[in-house]
């Protein structure tokens, strides 16, 4: 099937109306020898009916979060999403528009993005957002970018304790740059203190941490903040949204960009996208922000009407003196982030945030209670924890799957030092039943 | 117009089980809670749905009608492809689940990867890049590992962009630490041969060129092109954002390029959102496989690995893997289409443009009187007393959405127009009944066109005060700018 719907005789007349007898006679400045003349190596088209069941016999190879109770974090989480927003998101008024260029015929867009930032201020305690970047990673690379354009310094420093998907994405955009990335090692969890003031001083743009870390610990981030501060620099955080619902606002620690991965409001694991890059900051970054943003303004019959603003940051008006070379952003998922929080309320994110943490510390009284088994940390911690298990991890794992549980995350492959460990998480979906199933489990023997 | 949703006051809808609130204080010390409430829409599910709703109802979209927008590629987006992305064994699946439980979403990977190499001619491919710019910063980072490589001694800090360019291109570059050097255009429309000459400088890194460019014009000399550009030691960047013009027409790897990024969201039908999230992914040629992304999907016997051992790899641009569920939605397009339907996409998009720029041309200036592509560019009458805004804010009154304006910079008030393939003569028909009638109102009425739009739920905006004033987040109590 394909989705042309012109006629042959509709296709004969266009030809008619042009003066010519083929769509042939229209490609001559293409060098002829290198227009395709033969089948290309592409599966047969197929009807509605069969793409829909080798989609379904594909997805069913997988494991999914519907069938499996999954302990896995890390940047990806299981969290509950309401009715209400896929019922939105799939409106084609929304999800099949483009980029609200023409305001007049985009309020709809326009608007659900102007209450996205205004949620991200509120959350976050900073005076602005913009619109969305590509996702956590992204959003944090951008930060230490703006950091630095801010500062006129290019040391920035890097707790090793934040996402390795994240450093490594930071590092790739920088690894040529004048800006240099020193990453500080950590303690008990926790970002190394002592190796954070030998490093900081007035060259150093940034301190960069995530809250909660990594390992699921909380870092003492008014203190972080204030050393950052003494020495000029700013202090850049990557945050959990949904922690957020319990855990102290960016701002009331004293963060001046704040970044993260909006995944957790409202949008499901994917595989690990479409997600949600978070940015915001206080005034004074404003005219520096990357991406996107949205402004109110009047329109010519008086009623109040939404733009997107301050374009002269953006590539499409000053090109290469843009803040950054991002476009398209993720706007449905901003818009996902939007009908989640409107659904869920303060109370409901509270709620979220409580029943996480809750699950996440009462599966980890029960696995320091197994013998053998080891809680690396002393540290506070939100929603996950690290682990040591006495066997074989990856053994471990593959029998929980037997038991349709995906278990936690070795650590091995990005911390070599934890080479024993597991990151285990728990949202709000594990009910207590199904974390009873898992310690039952991690207490056989193997 | 509709109330903001802080504005909504009513008992909201519970999702989720009561949490024991005494759980925070226990577990959490004192020094990590937040000391306020953080303040969210206070609002029951039906005011939720009904503003939403209300909301949408303000939105032009493909579902509504024509949506011309040039170099946009606003074709019509399957139904069916939102259908399978919702599947539980896709939408589901965590990304740090083991390979062994995730055998289907790997085989998509792979397997897209392939029709996509399959489609133009590339020999390597990541899906990892989030959007078309994206996909731009990872080619382009990939052009200097490659540089860096195999030519270490050589200093290449130059890159060169067209003056048709779109603006991602300049500010990629920029952004990737290269210096812009721009490129004329000749009078066809097509790159400026003795300009190009002129500016291949053993400094030059690539040149990152859109064929068909954003005139919609065919390079005619691209063979030309990238024999200068590679004789000179430097790569062919392919700026895919006008690939649908050669879906199933031309390989573009077999014209030269090196390295192009492919908009999922245009030329592969998956929806624009809004404004995303699309999906980059980044083709090249053999010589820049061992610097692509990871990880990469390999293929052993009847399974499938994640391979992370890529020594000279430029790293990761994105978390996880990039937009799966989009590379999904792709997938399923490659599956409904299969080879016969591929083959049709280019020809038709460029039939569907001519015949819309043949009709138009007798009402609208068109700068370059050639065959166009997938997309063209044409003008107000330089008598009339109206701007091309005006023009397309008066589109939006005859029910459609306007053209891209004001692009390329190089012709004064373009208007940039694309059909897609998927546009029936019919409602082109339409569309060029409207644009005849305003083309007479432009003339007779002028008034009409400078107060349009009429029918759109908002007027024209006032954008200098929004830049001027900022507002840029609901707060409650403040004056707005309604005083």
């Amino acid at each position: 099937m394909d989705y042309i719907g012109n006629t042959d005789a509709d296709n004969k007349d266009m030809l008619q109306a042009l003066g010519i007898a083929s769509t042939e006679d229209l490609l001559k400045d293409i060098p002829q020898d290198k227009i395709i003349r033969h089948c290309l190596a592409l599966p047969p088209a197929g009807s509605e009916l069969e793409v829909k069941k080798q989609l379904r016999e594909v997805a069913g190879q997988n494991a999914s979060v519907a069938d499996f109770s999954c302990f896995l974090g890390a940047g990806a989480y299981d969290h509950y999403i309401p009715s209400t927003v896929p019922v939105i998101t799939k409106r084609g008024e929304f999800y099949t528009a483009y980029t609200p260029y023409q305001p007049e015929i985009s309020q709809g867009t326009l608007q659900s993005i102007f209450e996205y930032q205004t949620m991200i201020c509120n959350l976050t305690g900073m005076d602005v957002a913009n619109a969305s970047l590509y996702d956590g990673a992204t959003a944090l690379y951008e930060a230490i970018h703006l950091a630095c354009e801010h500062t006129q310094r290019n040391i920035v420093l890097v707790a090793k304790a934040i996402h390795p998907e994240y450093r490594q994405v930071v590092h790739t955009y920088l690894k040529n740059s004048r800006i240099s990335i020193k990453e500080i090692p950590f303690i008990e969890g926790l970002i190394d203190l002592a190796a954070l003031k030998s490093q900081l001083n007035d060259q150093v743009a940034a301190v960069v941490v995530q809250q909660p870390n990594f390992f699921g610990c909380l870092e003492h981030v008014q203190q972080l903040g204030a050393m950052a501060h003494k020495q000029g620099a700013l202090f850049v955080t990557s945050i959990y949204p949904v922690s957020l619902g319990v855990l102290q606002k960016p701002a009331e620690y004293g963060a001046d960009i704040v970044t993260g991965e909006g995944q957790s409001l409202g949008l499901p694991v994917s595989f690990g996208g479409p997600y949600l890059g978070i940015f915001a900051c206080r005034q004074e970054f404003m005219r520096k922000m990357p991406g996107r943003i949205v402004g109110e303004s009047i329109d010519n019959r008086g009623q109040r009407a939404y733009v997107l603003t301050l374009q002269t940051r953006e590539q499409h008006i000053p090109r290469e003196r843009a803040t950054s070379n991002i476009c398209s952003n993720e706007a449905l998922c901003a818009l996902s982030a939007c009908v989640y929080l409107s659904s869920m309320g303060a109370a409901g994110l509270k709620d979220v945030a409580t029943a996480s943490l809750s699950g996440a510390h009462y599966l980890a009284a029960a696995v320091a209670r197994i013998p053998g088994w080891k809680i690396n940390f002393k540290t506070a911690f939100f929603n996950e924890f690290v682990a040591t298990a006495p066997g074989n991890i990856e053994a471990l794992n593959k029998k929980l799957l037997r038991k349709n549980i995906i278990g936690g995350l070795p650590l091995k492959k990005y911390y070599p030092e934890l080479k024993k460990s597991l990151l285990f998480c728990v949202t709000e979906k594990r009910t207590k039943a199904e974390i009873d199933t898992l310690v039952r489990i991690l207490k056989e023997k193997n | 117009m509709e109330k903001v949703i802080f504005e909504y006051h009513s008992q909201p809808t519970s999702y989720v089980p009561a949490a024991d609130p005494a759980a925070v204080n226990k577990h959490i010390p004192a020094e990590f809670l937040g000391a306020e409430e953080v303040t969210l829409p206070q609002t029951c599910e039906q005011d939720v749905i009904r503003h939403f709703t209300a909301l949408s109802k303000l939105n032009y979209s493909v579902d509504n009608g024509f949506y011309p927008l040039g170099s946009c590629t606003m074709k019509y987006n399957p139904k069916v492809n939102e259908t399978v992305a919702d599947f539980d064994g896709l939408a589901g699946i965590h990304p740090y689940s083991p390979e062994e439980c995730v055998q289907g979403a790997l085989k998509i990977i792979y397997e897209l990867e392939s029709f996509l190499k399959e489609v133009s001619g590339f020999s390597g491919m990541t899906l990892q890049p989030a959007a078309g710019a994206h996909g731009e910063i990872t080619g382009i980072l990939l052009i200097k590992a490659y540089h860096q490589k195999n030519q270490p001694e050589q200093k290449r800090n130059v890159i060169l962009v067209p003056d048709t360019a779109h603006g991602t291109n300049p500010a990629t570059a920029a952004l990737a630490g290269y210096q812009v050097r721009q490129v004329k255009s000749d009078n066809q429309g097509d790159i400026d041969l003795e300009d190009l000459q002129q500016n291949l400088g053993l400094d030059v890194a690539a040149l990152m060129l859109t064929n068909p460019n954003t005139l919609g014009l065919f390079e005619k000399n691209i063979l030309e092109i990238s024999h200068l550009v590679h004789k000179n030691g430097a790569l062919l960047y392919g700026d895919g954002a006008n690939f649908n013009a050669l879906l199933g027409l031309v390989k573009p790897a077999e014209l030269g390029f090196d390295v192009m990024h492919f908009n999922l969201h245009k030329t592969f039908s998956t929806p624009h959102g809004g404004g995303g999230p699309g999906a980059g992914a980044v083709g090249t040629s053999k010589d820049l496989i061992p610097f692509l992304p990871v990880p990469q999907v390999i293929k052993k016997g009847k399974n499938y690995f994640w391979e992370y051992r890529q020594a000279n790899s430029i790293g990761k641009v994105r978390s996880f893997y990039g937009n799966f569920l989009i590379a999904v939605r792709a997938y399923a397009y490659f599956l409904a289409l299969g080879a016969e339907g591929i083959a049709k996409v280019g020809r038709q998009a460029v039939l569907n443009a001519n015949y819309l720029m043949h009709k138009l041309a007798k009402f609208y200036p068109v700068p370059y009187h050639r065959t166009c592509m997938h997309e063209f560019v044409m003008t107000p009458h330089q008598a009339w007393s109206v701007s091309t805004l005006d023009i397309a804010k008066r589109i939006i009154d005859y029910g459609f959405h306007p053209p891209t304006i004001y692009f390329p910079l190089i012709v004064h008030e373009a208007m940039m127009i694309e059909p897609t393939e998927t546009e029936t003569k019919e409602t082109m028909d339409t569309f060029i009944q409207a644009l005849e009638q305003l083309a007479a109102e432009a003339v007779q009425n002028p008034e009409l066109l400078k107060k349009a739009p009429l029918t759109s739920p908002v007027g024209r905006i006032d954008e200098a005060r929004a830049g001027r004033q900022l507002i840029l987040k609901y707060e409650k109590g403040r004056d707005t700018l309604l005083t």
